[in-house]
């Protein structure tokens, strides 16, 4: 059998595991209670974040602290353009304006920070989700004068599909990214950004560009979230717990593979609706203990495990094999 | 002299002092020690709330609780360093990686130091009255502890700039800062000196987050913004340089008070004006160099 063959048949079975999975998950609402279809709906999410992030940071080696940032202003745009005052624009438009805003906003933070060192962009991207809080509870209080929006509600099923459906474009894009020379750009610039300029890489437009695409599935992510939890403010919009999450989901999972971070993500976020509201302090203490011994003890994530697996069990195998045919010889 | 402008530079500088400690104390864990600890604040956080319960539970007065807290936390510190980052740090295959995985594990401390604080002091926001009275200065009234704060933090700001230019041990921190590995070859113990230098920046966050329960009520989410806080003062004055550092957190100490004497919702806005326009202008800082 050549290789050739090989390879087609093994893309083959991926793609029909993937067809599987997203019939299934296309199908969950159809025999589920609303309460499951809401914990999917929140692991997706979880997973968009994620894996948007990882697709910037895992790559680049720059990290973003601000996927709250970019979440909260599309929360805030479907809040502006889908609130029960003004009903101005139909769902799937308000979304994609959602991204577009994140998208701005992020190419804004790019330019500003990501000519310097790595550590401004830290530092920066940081703050700037308190920063974007403390400038909209300005705003609500001194010039509106009324805190908090009220977002039109949306049926969970239909959040299910458009969070669904947002993840889909994701994951296409992200796949189709770290395969263009775009993806090549970037894993150079986390190499060494000085040999990828030399190469000829214009190493602050990848930067700043695929910082821009990976704000805009946060950006829709977040609009969608909005109209589910139909009353938002900026403390809920802005909360820098969705800075911290996709960075330890995207560490746990390991970000070498594009699946690296939708395993990290999906364990934890299922996790996370399990036993934090039971409790909640030793959870995140449990927490942050995992992501201090993962980074010191396996620094490529739950992922770096599987060809060790694969290693052990081909081993496993092919001594079983061997075993097999000494005894035939015996035999015989 | 008019007494709104002597409001706003007293209470600036009372801030101020508080900036400076902090961004001293992230200027070496980050300098020297090449941490950027994302965890500075709740080093900060739990040193006031340590202070609060010493106060309340035992009676033991703020000022004198210092030499238990102060001990705690720089042994906190330096152990932390000497457990996790040194390891981490010999694991790592380059600067530039240890940078990015001590970023992160700075965050899990994060996690770790909040959560053991929820655990030990629950949710609920606290403040205790000490020193709680008026005295004139230049024609306005000012809270003593505030004054005191102010004092303690100019003092020891002195002190430790004093200590890191003319010791023989500050200018083995000095030569880390420079280059670790160069520095160990010259007989500099790296080993001793960067958790050393963590633990210190633990210390100053103790001292700091004391003299904040003395003046502020606390919460355990206060942590956040002080670290805000202590990396912008730290990239103003100049990555690493400690007198930058020193000097740059009076001034957003008083761009603060000027800030909240106007529109008090809007001061951490102003730090980021004046952070961007820093990025943009001088990216070193006041007195990094280039």
């Amino acid at each position: 059998m050549s290789i050739a063959n090989l390879t087609s048949r093994r893309f083959l079975l991926v793609a029909g595991l993937l067809l599987l999975l997203l019939v299934f998950l296309a199908t969950f609402p159809l025999y589920t209670s609303r309460s499951d279809v809401l914990v999917l709906t929140i692991i997706l999410m979880y997973i968009i974040l994620t894996v948007s992030w990882a697709m910037f940071s895992g790559s680049t080696g720059y990290m973003s602290l601000a996927p709250a940032a970019f979440f909260g202003v599309g929360v805030y745009t479907a809040a502006l353009l889908f609130s029960e005052k003004w009903a101005l624009l139909p769902l799937p438009a308000v979304i994609v304006i959602a991204g577009i805003a994140s998208f701005v906003l992020a190419l804004l933070v790019g330019l500003v920070t990501l000519r310097l060192k790595g550590i401004y962009f830290a530092i920066f991207t940081f703050g700037l989700v308190v920063l974007i809080r403390q400038l909209l509870v300005f705003w609500e209080l001194q010039i509106v004068g009324k805190r908090g929006q009220h977002v039109i509600a949306v049926s969970g099923d239909t959040v299910y599909y458009v969070m669904l459906g947002i993840l889909v474009v994701t994951l296409l894009t992200v796949y189709l990214i770290r395969r263009s020379r775009l993806g090549l750009a970037m894993q150079s610039i986390g190499g060494n950004e000085e040999a990828a300029a030399h190469m000829g890489v214009n190493t602050t437009m990848v930067k700043v560009l695929t910082f821009g695409i990976s704000a805009i599935f946060m950006g829709a992510a977040g609009a969608i979230m909005a109209t589910r939890w139909i009353y938002v403010d900026p403390v809920i919009a802005f909360n820098v717990f969705y800075s911290f999450m996709p960075v330890l989901m995207a560490v746990f999972g390991g970000m070498g593979q594009l699946y690296g971070p939708v395993i990290g993500a999906a364990i934890f976020a299922y996790t996370e609706r399990a036993l934090r509201l039971q409790s909640p302090y030793y959870y995140m203490l449990a927490f942050g203990i995992i992501l201090i011994l993962v980074i010191l003890y396996l620094p490529g994530g739950l992922v770096s495990l599987v060809p060790k697996l694969q290693n052990k069990l081909a081993g496993l195998i092919s001594k079983f094999w061997k075993g097999g045919k000494a005894e035939q010889h015996a035999n015989t | 002299m008019n007494p709104t402008i002597v409001w706003i530079v007293i209470s600036g500088l009372m801030n101020g002092g508080i900036y400076a400690l902090i961004a001293m104390g992230l200027s070496l864990q980050y300098g020297v020690a090449r941490v950027i600890n994302l965890s500075h604040g709740e080093f900060i956080m739990f040193a006031a709330f340590l202070t609060w319960t010493l106060y309340t539970g035992f009676g033991i007065n703020p000022l004198l609780s210092a030499a238990i807290s102060g001990p705690l936390l720089f042994g906190l510190g330096f152990l932390i360093h000497r457990t996790i980052f040194t390891s981490l740090r010999n694991r790592s295959p380059s600067p530039a990686a240890f940078e990015g995985n001590s970023l992160l594990v700075a965050f899990g401390l994060y996690f770790v130091i909040q959560n053991v604080a929820l655990l030990i002091w629950g949710g609920q926001p606290r403040a205790y009255y000490y020193l709680f009275h008026g005295v004139e200065l230049f024609g306005v009234t000012f809270v003593v502890n505030n004054l005191i704060a102010l004092v303690i933090s100019v003092g020891l700001g002195a002190a430790f700039f004093v200590f890191v230019a003319r010791s023989r041990l500050g200018r083995a921190i000095r030569a880390a800062a420079q280059d670790p590995v160069t520095a160990g070859l010259m007989g500099v113990n790296i080993n001793f000196v960067l958790p050393l230098c963590f633990g210190l920046g633990a210390l100053m966050a103790g001292v700091a987050g004391l003299l904040a329960s003395m003046c502020y009520p606390i919460s355990i989410s206060m942590g956040m913004n002080y670290t805000v806080i202590a990396l912008i003062v730290v990239a103003l004055g100049g990555l690493g340089s400690i007198p930058g550092s020193f000097i740059g957190g009076f001034i957003l100490g008083l761009v603060g008070s000027v800030v909240a004497h106007w529109q008090p919702a809007l001061s951490m806005v102003a730090y980021y004006a004046i952070f961007m326009f820093l990025l943009l202008v001088r990216p070193a800082g006041i007195l990094g160099k280039a």
